[in-house]
């Protein structure tokens, strides 16, 4: 610490006061050739040092504790192993928000293909009828294939009645199948706060960690990590404002365009 | 037609899989990541593949790659369709030999727009 304005800040008033007394007493006595004065006081001032050091680094050791205590990875009581227990009960939460969307969008496609060949039917009987019927109207309809067409639209509006109740209540039961929303958001305003908190404690663990390097005098060598383009990174958020990401299909294909595609 | 659809999540295989039939392919199977896909490909005679980018296992990116290494695959039309949405990672995948590139969420006329454009190309 004898390089830094900043630890000067930190240093404790009292033991500023004593190394500014000392020091000037040891100019004094070098000035006055008193060598064996100097020698005693030199080590006083390196004891003066070490003394500071310890009591800072009992302050940090003692601020560190009070930091992981809240952090809560420290479970000692039954307390704590409920805070502990916040971090599984949050990846549950979040496995059960899988889960809920995973059912509502099963539940809903098994809806939407049950419904879809209906429609397909319907449009194809109505296809058919309305050729028929053309047919009649330009009389070229011979009795008995009027009488099949008779009992054919017939059919066609029982089952058109009964066809549009079955899609009716499958798009109604669709819609219900979005409630999952409600309960999905919830759960993931909860487990952000989580990580909110998380965040603020781990964010006092560093200033912590900075201190004791600060102190100590150490320098890491942090390396920047390059993820690689290969390496999937899942959906972007704010793609609009960014330049280094497409922000919808346009975009790609203007970009493979652009390489020759 | 044969198609491969490889994706971790059964929800988008499903849609994928649906539309696809809405455009007439209706011989469709299917593969959860990389690792599963590659050797169905290799010995089930497909056609056409179509696959997600982030994966657990063996990615979509890693499996493009490994087909285009493998001599009996190298020609295999590849329609990516992931969120992947990074500048510098469709430009990987395009020089990794991808045919078509759909990012997610995506429409069904995307999908079929990409789908033909591929298949002119081929012809």
């Amino acid at each position: 610490m004898s390089d830094s304005n900043k630890n000067h800040q930190s240093l404790d008033p009292e033991v500023a006061a004593k190394l500014e007394s000392q020091s000037a007493e040891l100019a004094e006595s070098v000035q006055a050739g008193d060598y064996a004065r100097a020698m005693t006081l030199i080590n006083e001032l390196s004891d003066t040092r070490d003394q500071s050091l310890y009591r800072e680094v009992g302050r940090l050791t003692r601020s560190l504790h009070e930091a992981i205590r809240n952090f809560q990875i420290d479970p000692r009581n039954a307390e704590q192993k409920e805070a502990l227990s916040k971090m599984s009960d949050a990846s549950d939460r979040l496995e059960y928000v899988v889960q809920m969307t995973g059912q509502a969008a099963n539940r809903t496609m098994d809806l939407v293909e049950v419904s879809m060949p209906m429609a397909h039917a319907i449009r194809d009987e109505a296809r058919a009828l309305s050729a028929e019927w053309a047919r009649l109207r330009r009389r070229e309809m011979a009795p008995a294939e009027f009488r099949e067409l008779y009992g054919r639209i017939d059919r066609f509006f029982s089952s058109l009645s009964t066809e549009a109740d079955t899609i009716y209540s499958n798009l109604s039961e669709i819609l219900l199948a979005q409630d999952f929303q409600d309960l999905t958001g919830q759960v993931i305003q909860k487990v952000t706060n989580l990580v909110k908190e998380v965040e603020e404690h781990l964010l006092s663990l560093v200033v912590m960690a900075s201190h004791v390097d600060q102190l100590t005098g150490t320098v890491h060598q942090i390396e920047d990590k390059q993820v690689s383009a290969e390496e999937g990174v899942g959906p972007q958020m704010n793609a609009e404002e960014r330049d280094d990401v497409v922000s919808g299909q346009d975009d790609v294909d203007d970009l493979l365009s652009s390489l020759g595609f | 037609m044969k198609i491969l659809i490889v994706d971790d999540f059964s929800t988008m295989r499903r849609i994928i899989k649906n539309l696809l039939r809405d455009l007439g392919f209706t011989n469709t199977d299917e593969a959860d990541d990389g690792n599963s896909a590659l050797p169905m490909l290799k010995s089930g005679k497909y056609d056409f593949l179509v696959t997600d980018w982030n994966m657990p296992g063996m990615s979509g990116f890693d499996l493009l790659k490994a087909v285009r290494a493998d001599e009996n695959l190298k020609n295999l039309p590849v329609l990516m369709v992931t969120a992947e949405a990074k500048r510098d990672q469709i430009v990987a995948a395009a020089q990794a030999g991808v045919n078509g590139y759909v990012v997610k969420p995506f429409t069904a006329a995307v999908l079929k727009e990409k789908i033909e454009k591929i298949f002119e190309r081929i012809q």
